[in-house]
């Protein structure tokens, strides 16, 4: 045991003054390597930390949407229907929503505009998302002006802002009491955006919205896995068009790196010949080779996604949040929770290491097999 | 003990460049003492020394170290028997370039497990008595020829074999030099190790280092009665 730990270290003090030697080659391949794993890590990072935010407020929303539809588009529902789906089994609480969207030109941006369920402002107050209060330099007690449905100026007082930590959907956000948002867009009483449904039985989900298009043929139902599939979608989407184009860097790094590693010199080859000449075997040399890729490798790979981590958590990811979050004028400014995947590590590793060192090992293989004098010779 | 029997080796066979550099060659070495291989250039001394070493295995024929057939063995089994019998001084020192001259001494040390400090001291004792202790943290492509063919001693020493093969230990170095890593390599001599030379260099073969003489042309040992057996005195 303590010959073999005696091997491992003369193989690992050999290495290491192999990567000492070579100074300039080994720290311009670990910038390249520790830059592409940063790119690589932030667009997952950032990618599954969006995913994660939308899964959690979805975790609130209702099990069934219900919207109305005219000429195949959306148009507001009746407050009968209500009645008529309380009336279906399965069903628990039925209400009425109220939200839209009002774009702004003061600062360019599509507003949401919703009452909440829950504790509305009083008449005449509006909370605003942090994103948008920025935009607007507002503070709690100044006042809002927009321009209503009528084009006439509609004042509403500042009451607060809302979590940040709901800032993902809330950045550009404005919460109104019902009297308020139906006067400001000219919406009758005893009409809604839409209607929400709660199932008690996850597994009735499927079968009660079956029952509420049965009855409201003109009904178009959304649940809330469809909905999640939908943000899930267009996160993979946004996610996959950086990944396309860091795929190419990924490739251009697996040239460079074959390149580099494939392409012996020949002063390499003779090092290799000089090694098995003064007695390593073929094993010998593969594991120093080994050992020194792994150790250029696993640094630059933690070096790159610790900076990644610090990058998408901590410094919200400047390089990609606008493709990767923004589908509003309104980017919304928010820090995702840290977390570490160990299986999103360990792919991550696989897609970046492995492949380094083998195209390292591969060509150091196929010299230390050689006899030593040909090597020598050569 | 060393034995060649009818040893041939052939580079590259079926191809194009296919060449033949040692052919059909029959030889015995005593232990301890000074074999020198002379011929001139391209005659197959380098070729025999790998041989003999077990660098590369023959075509044809047989090796064998104290009635050992050492051709057959596993590429394990050879390079471990090579670290520890054989030490080699290569004809351009073959020393690694970026290293200092203590962990070139070092390197053929690294894969036995030997404990790293009892090498370490080992590596400085050899550095020290060959008078280059003051040198053993320079790189090795600082060094002087006569420097760096007494790190290649150094370095073939470290696991104490009991054969040292030389490839033209002289053939970069000047007169003194030479003479200097002569009376280096007598030392060894004296300490009962087996010295195997290839050279022809004439300061070689006039030093009295050398006890037998194989003369080897186009790849062959050169007649039966060529191989001059030159007896030192008391030897």
């Amino acid at each position: 045991m303590n010959a073999w730990i005696e091997r491992q270290r003369g193989l690992i003090d050999f290495t290491v003054a192999n990567l000492a030697r070579r100074k300039g080659r080994n720290l311009g391949l670990f910038l390249a390597y520790a830059l592409l794993v940063f790119l690589l890590a932030s667009v997952v990072l950032f990618g599954d930390g969006l995913r994660r935010e939308a899964r959690l407020l979805l975790a609130d929303a209702p099990e069934l949407v219900v919207q109305r539809l005219t000429a195949g588009r959306h148009d507001l529902a009746p407050e009968a229907w209500l009645e008529q789906l309380r009336g279906l089994r399965g069903v628990g609480a039925v209400s009425g929503r109220l939200w839209g969207y009002h774009f702004d030109p003061t600062v360019a941006a599509n507003l949401t505009v919703q009452v909440p369920a829950i504790d509305p402002p009083p008449p005449g107050r509006v909370l605003l998302g942090a994103a948008l209060a920025r935009a607007r330099g507002l503070a709690a007690g100044d006042v809002l002006s927009l321009r209503d449905h009528a084009g006439k100026p509609y004042a509403f007082t500042v009451g607060g802002m809302l979590d940040a930590r709901s800032e993902l959907v809330s950045a550009d956000l404005m919460l109104v009491n019902e009297a308020d948002f139906r006067a400001f867009f000219g919406i009758e009483p005893g009409r809604y955006t839409d209607l929400t449904l709660a199932v008690a039985n996850p597994r009735e989900v499927r079968k009660v919205a079956e029952k509420v298009l049965a009855r409201l043929p003109a009904a178009r139902v959304l649940t809330r896995e469809e909905t999640r599939r939908t943000y899930e979608a267009v996160f993979n989407w946004r996610q996959g068009l950086l990944l396309t184009f860091l795929a190419t860097v990924l490739a251009a790094f697996a040239l460079l790196a074959w390149d580099k590693a494939s392409g012996l010199s020949a002063e390499e080859r003779r090092e290799i010949g000089i090694l098995k000449a003064v007695g390593w075997d073929t094993g010998d040399v593969l594991k120093m080779k080994l050992w020194e890729g792994a150790l250029l490798s696993i640094t630059a790979f933690l070096a790159g996604y610790v900076l990644a981590w610090l990058h998408v958590f901590y410094w919200g990811a400047p390089l990609f949040a606008p493709v990767l979050k923004g589908w509003s004028v309104l980017y919304p400014s928010f820090a995702l929770a840290p977390r570490v995947d160990l299986e999103q590590l360990a792919t991550l590793a696989f897609l970046t290491v492995l492949p380094y060192v083998a195209a390292t090992v591969v060509p150091v293989w196929r010299a230390a097999t050689l006899d030593p004098d040909e090597v020598i010779r050569e | 003990m060393i034995e060649l029997l009818a040893v041939s080796k052939v580079y590259n066979a079926g191809q194009p460049n296919e060449f033949s550099a040692v052919r059909a060659v029959d030889l015995v070495i005593e232990p301890g003492r000074v074999t020198a291989l002379s011929g001139p250039s391209g005659s197959g001394k380098t070729t025999l020394l790998s041989l003999i070493g077990g660098l590369t295995r023959p075509s044809a024929g047989r090796v064998r170290l104290n009635g050992r057939d050492i051709s057959a063995l596993s590429e394990r089994f050879l390079t471990e028997l090579r670290r520890a019998s054989f030490g080699f001084v290569f004809q351009q020192f073959q020393l690694i370039r970026g290293l200092s001259v203590l962990e070139n001494v070092m390197l053929p040390a690294l894969p036995t497990g030997r404990p790293h400090r009892l090498t370490r001291a080992r590596a400085l004792d050899l550095l020290a008595h060959l008078g280059l202790a003051a040198r053993a943290d320079t790189r090795a492509q600082w060094l002087s020829g006569g420097e760096a063919q007494r790190v290649a001693i150094a370095r073939a020493l470290i696991n104490d074999p009991g054969v040292i093969i030389a490839d033209e230990p002289t053939s970069h170095l000047d007169s003194a030099l030479s003479r200097q890593i002569l009376a280096i390599l007598g030392e060894l001599r004296g300490q009962g190790r087996t010295l195997i030379l290839s050279s022809h260099d004439p300061l070689v073969f006039e030093s009295g280092l050398v006890e037998r003489i194989v003369e080897v042309r186009d790849g062959r040992v050169v007649g039966a009665e060529s191989e001059k057996e030159k007896m030192k005195d008391g030897a």
